[in-house]
């Protein structure tokens, strides 16, 4: 039982770090503009199909293909950001949930046409780890690193650049941060180009262990909702820890409950985090 | 002033009692199919329009009311015998119920935490369904065939059921027009501008955003009786498409945020053209992806969708397209 726990629990937080990788592009982007990007599950999906193309057709290895991946989602998060979002970055937010929700339709719309709702997967493996009573999936360890490596990366980047800090200033006071010469559309873009690329990234590291549908992205873009008002809204280091605690409860409540009730509790811990402290458990601060 | 001199106020319900009452002349089943789907969209972007117009707080689980209204009227009729019109009653009052409750805790968010809210609540209910017992888990309930008998035959409950419907539209369109005209209305029009500037001219904002969720919610619910009562199953996948929640955002935003005739001419505009890309050999695999690019080009360009841009664009008509 206890060995069983522990299993579960392991599994769960490992997945916990690709939950909050995906989680915090969406973090980020709402820090630095307030805008919810309801296109994030489509951009992950993008990433998984990215992935797989680059894996199966190419015979790259998945996670070169994700390495090389990363650049164009960036730029095409640079796209996303001029054609769909600069126009309205100041209206009423109804305006972006809607372009951002217009950007998902048209993905999901393309890639249904594509390559159909069918199931696909990465066949790769990298043997599994045996540590006592736990057997871990190589694929689910390097995943985890891979996640960790990241936001660490993304850390510096944020704390330790000139554009990094500039993302921070304007996340901070937009206003502020233009009088003092910060280009603020350029940092937006950027921005969400970032927010874009770990989304990407997140998806590709999906692929190498479970199968996805065009669709499958709309799932993780709900979790990482959940993960963000966890970790608060707009801290993307914060995410990081939101996925963790996402996993470890997705690794555990089916020990208690059958597996089907874990999106209840998921999403009602949800709402009334959000009702009793919308700034989430570490607070909001990028 | 009267109410029924206000172009403003008949003219949408002309509409939609013209279009409505078309199929229940000509006694076509396929003119009727296609009217209640119509209908179905009109009356729920028309009653989202209440809280999402007026108080400009953005909901994206009001598919939930739908859902779960309809779960409860299909629940009283298919498990315990109830007549349609009880049961459908029964389904708003459910769904009214539950937005009474949700609304005192949830209207405390503000903006883009509401919206968040509201996806987090759309979530959580279809995942309950989905492991709750007396409604049938994830297959759903079916109706027995038996049932249609208390109705005179199967052809007459499904006309019954679209009567219904288009009773139900045509309160909703008649209720948003008097709401907004009236103090209520121009409170919550208030709210919308900005809440505390209402609150410190006397709005009750808890209080009216509240009554605006519940009045936005009863209507679906009633409709949810209606459709899954017409289609004769319901299952937790049908009955919570967030999908299906912001199809209907997308309507309100075509034809106009905040306007009578808007919701109505967007839902008909959108569902025709969903038709119509649906059926078409060059882009029945695209169909998303062009109703994608359409939402994009309108909240670019015309955020105030069709009738805000002809109100802005030709003053005179504003007495006509309230």
């Amino acid at each position: 039982m206890l060995a069983q726990t522990l299993a579960s629990l392991v599994d769960g937080i490992l997945l916990g770090f690709v939950y909050g990788l995906a989680a915090m592009g969406l973090s980020l982007i709402w820090g630095v503009m307030r805008v919810i990007n309801l296109s994030h599950g489509a951009i992950m999906a993008l990433g998984m199909f990215g992935t797989y193309l680059l894996f199966t057709h190419l015979g790259l290895n998945p996670y070169l293909a994700i390495l090389l991946m990363a650049p164009a989602s960036l730029l095409f998060g640079f796209l996303v950001y001029g054609v769909a979002v600069h126009r309205i970055i100041n209206a009423p937010y109804l305006s972006s949930l809607l372009a951002t929700f217009a950007v998902n339709m048209m993905v999901i719309g393309i890639g249904t046409a594509v390559f159909t709702t069918s199931l696909y997967n990465v066949d790769f493996s990298l043997g599994t780890v045996r540590a006592g009573v736990l057997a871990l999936p190589g694929t689910r360890l390097t995943a985890a690193l891979a996640a960790l490596l990241i936001t660490a990366a993304l850390y510096l980047f944020l704390y330790r650049t000139r554009p990094g800090k500039a993302i921070r200033a304007v996340a901070n006071n937009r206003a502020a941060a233009e009088l003092m010469s910060i280009p603020s559309a350029q940092v937006l873009a950027l921005s969400f180009g970032i927010g874009t690329m770990l989304a990407a990234l997140a998806g590709g590291l999906i692929t190498t262990f479970f199968p996805f549908t065009i669709l499958s992205g709309s799932g993780y873009q709900s979790k990482s909702f959940v993960i963000c008002v966890l970790g608060g809204l707009g801290n993307p280091l914060g995410a990081l820890l939101g996925g963790l605690i996402l996993g470890a409860m997705e690794g555990l409540i089916p020990i208690v409950l059958p597996v089907s009730w874990v999106p209840v509790v998921e999403f009602t811990l949800f709402v009334l985090i959000l009702l009793i402290r919308p700034s989430g458990l570490l607070g909001a601060r990028t | 002033m009267k109410p029924w001199r206000q172009p403003g106020f008949w003219l949408p319900l002309l509409l939609v009692l013209v279009g409505g009452g078309v199929a229940l002349v000509l006694r076509k089943d396929t003119l009727r199919e296609m009217m209640f789907t119509l209908l179905m969209y009109v009356a729920l972007a028309s009653s989202l329009n209440i809280l999402m117009g007026y108080t400009g707080y953005v909901n994206f689980g009001h598919i939930v009311f739908f859902g779960l209204g309809g779960y409860t009227g299909f629940y009283l009729i298919s498990q315990h015998g109830w007549h349609l019109i009880p049961a459908a009653l029964a389904g708003g009052l459910a769904s009214a119920l539950l937005a009474a409750l949700l609304g005192l805790a949830v209207l405390r968010l503000r903006g883009a935490y509401f919206a968040l809210a509201t996806i987090g609540i759309n979530e959580a209910a279809r995942a309950f369904v989905n492991n709750f017992g007396p409604f049938g888990g994830p297959t759903g309930l079916f109706v027995n065939f038996a049932v249609y008998r208390e109705y005179g035959g199967a052809p007459q409950a499904l006309w019954l059921t679209y009567t219904l419907l288009v009773i139900t539209t045509l309160i909703v369109v008649g209720l948003s027009y008097w709401i907004k005209n009236s103090r209520f209305g121009l409170g919550l029009l208030a709210i919308r501008e900005d809440e505390d500037a209402a609150m410190v001219m006397g709005v009750r904002a808890p209080t009216a955003k509240t009554l605006a969720y519940v009045v936005s919610a009863f209507f679906p619910g009633i409709i949810g009786t209606l459709f899954f009562f017409k289609n004769g199953n319901v299952e937790p996948g049908d009955a919570f498409r967030l999908h299906m929640s912001i199809e209907v955002l997308v309507m309100i935003m075509l034809g106009g945020n905040g306007t009578i005739l808007g919701p109505i001419l967007g839902a008909a505009a959108y569902e025709r053209l969903r038709g119509y890309l649906l059926t078409s050999p060059l882009f029945k695999s695209l169909h998303l992806a062009f109703a994608g690019l359409a939402l994009l080009l309108i909240v670019l360009f015309i955020p105030a969708g069709f009738i805000g841009w002809l109100r802005r664009r030709f003053p005179f008509l504003r007495r006509w397209l309230e």
